[in-house]
C-alpha cells in the first residue's frame, strides 16, 4: 500500500511502530516509542499505570490521532486506513462492554455484524468461540448472570469473531481471581499455539514473564527496555534476590547487609538485596537479627526497580 | 510541530462526514434491543399520545369553537404527531444513546471494529428515526380508529416524520456529545425542547402569538415540521412544504455536521 515504508517493513510484521509520540495538552504521554511484532509472537507492553500503554494501542488501531511517528497495522497504514486494518484486529478492551441487553450468543452475532460477517457465517462458528471461552452451557444466559471471569473470556471470544491475525489485549486479567487468570492465560496460550499474534499491555509482571516471547517496559511514556524476560533479567539483575521486611530493616540492612551485596534497593518497608552468591547474607540473616526475608530468584519487579527506581506495584 | 499539531487533530474531528452502508449493523443492534422490549414500548407509544387527546382534545376541545377551520380536537390530534415524533427521537438521541456511549460503553466497542463514529451516529439518527416514523404510525392508527381523520392523503405523514425525526436525532446528539451525567439531558429537555413544543403551534395556531414571539418561532424545526404534518394527516397538502423541508434539511445538516464533530472530539481524544 505505502510504497515509501515498504521497503521497511519486514514481511512478518504485524505491527510497526515508530517514533510514536502523543501529547495531551503540554504533557507527552507517548514520548517517541518505536516497536515491531512478528506473526505468532505475544509481545507485551509492561509499565505502570499511567505510563502511556493504552495511548499507544489506542494510537496503533486509530482511535488516537498520534502527534509524531509512523504506525502500520497488519500493512496498513495508520490512522489513514485504519478502518481496513480494524478488520483483521480484534480487541480486549481493559473494562468490559457487552452488551447487557443480549444473551452470550447474541453478542457474539452482533458483534460479527460490525465485521461485515453474515449471520450465519457467525452462527458457523459459535459453537467453536464459545466452546474456546468454555461457555457452551451460558449461550443464552443473559450478561448480567455471568460471573468476571466468563464476562472476560466472552469479551476474549468476541475479539476471535472476526479470526484476527492480531489480537490487542488491554490488560485483559485486571480485576479478576486467580482463578480466573489461570484460565485466561491458559486461553491465551491456546490462541498462540495456534499461530495468533498477540500485543498485551499489563502491569502484573508474572503475566508479562508468563505469556510474553518479548516485552517492552514503558515508564513516563518512554521505552526504557526491550527484550525477551529470561534474558533482560539476565542482562539487568543479579540472578539472586533476598527481601527483608520488617522494623529496623532498614537500619540493619545498611549497617550489616551492604558490605555483603554488591546491590541493595529499598523501598517502602522492604529492602531488596542482589547478588550472585548471596551466602555470606543468608548466613548473617540466620544468625538472628529477628528480621523476616525472602529468598528467590530475579524477576521482572526487580528489573523494574533497577530501571526506574520504584516499585511497579505501588504505581498508580 | 505544535501548531502542525493543532491543524491535524482540527483536520480529522471538523473533517466532512464519511457516510457509509457500515451503519446499518448499529442500527440492527438498537432494534434487536427494541424487539426485545416491544411490548412495553408499544404502550407508551400509544397511550401517552392517546391522554394528551382524551384530555386536551376531548376535554378542553369541547369548550374550545374551531381552530383554523377545524374541530380543536382535530387540530391537536394532527399537532401532536409531529410533537411525539420530536420527543420519541429526542428521547432516543438522548437517553437512549447517552446510554449506549458512557453507561454501557456499547460505542466503545463499536469503534473497535471497522466502524467510524461516522457510521455510529447516522445509525443512531437513522434508529431514532425509524422509531419515531413508528410513533407517528400508531397515532395514525389511532386516529383514524377514533374517527377523528381518516384521509390517504395522511399515509405522507410517515416519511415526513423519518426526515422530521432525522433533524432532531442530529440535534439531540448534540446535547449527548457534550453531556457529563444524566442531568444536562433532563434540563435540555426542560429548558430547551418543552419551550419550543409550546411556541411551535402543536396546542394552538402561531397567529395567537404576539410578532415579537412568532418571527422567531416561524424558523424552528418544530414549528416547520407541525406544518407539514397537521394538513397531511387531514388529508391537505402543507402551504409551503418546500419552505418546511428546506428550513429542517438545513437545522438537520447543520446538527448533524456539530454533532458528529463533538462526538468525535469525545470519543477520539
Amino acid at each position: 500500500m505505502d510504497t515509501v515504508t515498504a521497503p521497511l517493513t519486514i514481511a512478518d510484521e504485524v505491527l510497526g511502530v515508530r517514533d510514536l509520540r502523543k501529547l495531551y495538552g503540554d504533557t507527552l504521554v507517548v514520548d517517541g516509542i518505536s516497536f515491531s511484532i512478528r506473526r505468532g509472537e505475544c509481545y507485551a507492553l509492561l509499565g505502570p499505570n499511567g505510563a502511556g500503554k493504552t495511548t499507544t494501542l489506542r494510537c496503533c488501531l486509530g482511535l488516537t490521532r498520534p502527534d509524531g511517528g509512523t504506525i502500520h497495522l497488519v500493512g496498513e497504514p495508520v490512522p489513514r486506513e485504519a478502518r481496513r486494518a480494524r478488520i483483521r484486529v480484534g480487541v480486549v478492551p481493559q473494562a468490559d462492554n457487552l452488551d447487557p441487553d443480549f444473551t452470550v450468543s447474541e453478542n457474539l452475532v452482533v458483534y460479527g455484524r460490525y465485521y461485515g460477517l453474515p449471520d450465519r457465517e457467525v452462527k458457523r462458528r459459535l459453537p467453536t468461540l464459545l466452546e474456546f471461552a468454555s461457555l457452551g452451557h451460558k449461550k443464552d444466559a443473559r450478561i448480567g448472570e455471568l460471573s468476571g471471569g466468563m464476562k472476560r473470556r466472552l469479551t476474549l471470544a468476541r475479539a476471535l469473531v472476526n479470526d484476527p491475525d492480531l489480537i490487542f489485549m488491554d490488560e485483559p486479567t485486571t480485576g479478576l481471581d486467580p482463578q480466573a487468570r489461570h484460565l485466561i492465560w491458559e486461553r491465551l496460550k491456546a490462541l498462540l499455539a495456534r499461530g495468533k499474534t498477540i500485543l498485551l499491555t499489563t502491569h502484573f509482571m508474572d503475566e508479562a514473564e508468563r505469556l510474553a516471547d518479548r516485552l517492552a517496559v514503558i515508564d513516563h511514556g518512554r521505552m526504557i527496555a526491550e527484550g525477551e524476560p529470561r534474558e533482560l533479567i539476565r542482562e539487568h539483575i543479579e540472578p539472586q534476590v533476598i527481601e527483608i521486611y520488617g522494623d529496623g530493616a532498614r537500619s540493619w540492612a545498611e549497617s550489616v547487609a551492604r558490605p555483603l551485596v554488591p546491590r541493595m534497593e529499598m523501598t517502602g518497608e522492604t529492602v531488596f538485596c542482589y547478588a550472585r552468591d548471596p551466602a555470606a547474607l543468608l548466613d548473617a540473616l540466620e544468625a538472628g537479627p529477628g528480621l523476616r526475608y525472602l529468598h528467590r530468584p530475579a524477576d521482572l519487579e526487580d528489573l523494574f526497580l533497577k530501571l526506574t527506581g520504584r516499585e511497579m506495584r505501588d504505581e498508580s | 510541530m505544535s501548531a502542525e499539531t493543532v491543524n491535524a487533530t482540527t483536520d480529522s474531528t471538523w473533517a466532512p462526514p464519511r457516510l457509509s452502508w457500515r451503519f446499518i449493523p448499529v442500527w440492527r443492534r438498537n432494534f434487536l434491543v427494541w424487539q426485545k422490549l416491544f411490548v412495553e414500548r408499544l404502550l407508551t407509544n400509544v397511550v401517552e399520545p392517546l391522554l394528551t387527546i382524551a384530555a386536551f382534545g376531548y376535554g378542553l376541545g369541547s369548550l374550545l369553537p374551531q381552530v383554523d377551520g377545524v374541530s380543536y380536537l382535530q387540530f391537536l390530534a394532527s399537532g401532536s404527531i409531529a410533537m411525539s415524533v420530536m420527543y420519541s427521537a429526542k428521547f432516543e438521541s438522548l437517553w437512549g444513546a447517552f446510554s449506549r456511549m458512557h453507561v454501557q460503553k456499547t460505542w466503545d466497542a463499536i469503534l473497535h471494529t471497522p466502524l467510524a463514529v461516522d457510521d455510529l451516529l447516522l445509525g443512531e439518527m437513522i434508529w431514532a428515526a425509524s422509531k419515531a416514523t413508528f410513533t407517528a404510525f400508531c397515532i395514525l392508527v389511532m386516529i383514524w380508529l377514533l374517527g377523528i381523520a381518516r384521509e390517504p392523503l395522511s399515509v405522507l405523514v410517515l416519511p415526513c416524520a423519518f426526515f422530521i425525526a432525522l433533524v432532531f436525532s442530529a440535534m439531540a446528539l448534540i446535547v449527548n456529545a457534550v453531556a457529563r451525567s444524566y442531568d444536562l439531558l433532563s434540563n435540555y429537555f426542560t429548558v430547551v425542547v418543552m419551550p419550543l413544543v409550546f411556541l411551535s403551534g402543536v396546542y394552538f395556531p402561531l397567529t395567537q402569538l404576539p410578532d415579537w414571539l412568532r418571527t422567531p418561532a416561524e424558523w424552528l424545526p418544530v414549528t416547520a415540521a407541525v406544518n407539514l404534518v397537521r394538513p397531511l394527516a387531514l388529508g391537505r397538502w402543507p402551504v409551503e412544504p418546500a419552505r418546511d423541508l428546506l428550513l429542517l434539511a438545513a437545522w438537520g445538516a447543520v446538527c448533524f455536521a456539530l454533532a458528529l464533530g463533538l462526538t468525535r472530539r469525545r470519543l477520539l481524544k
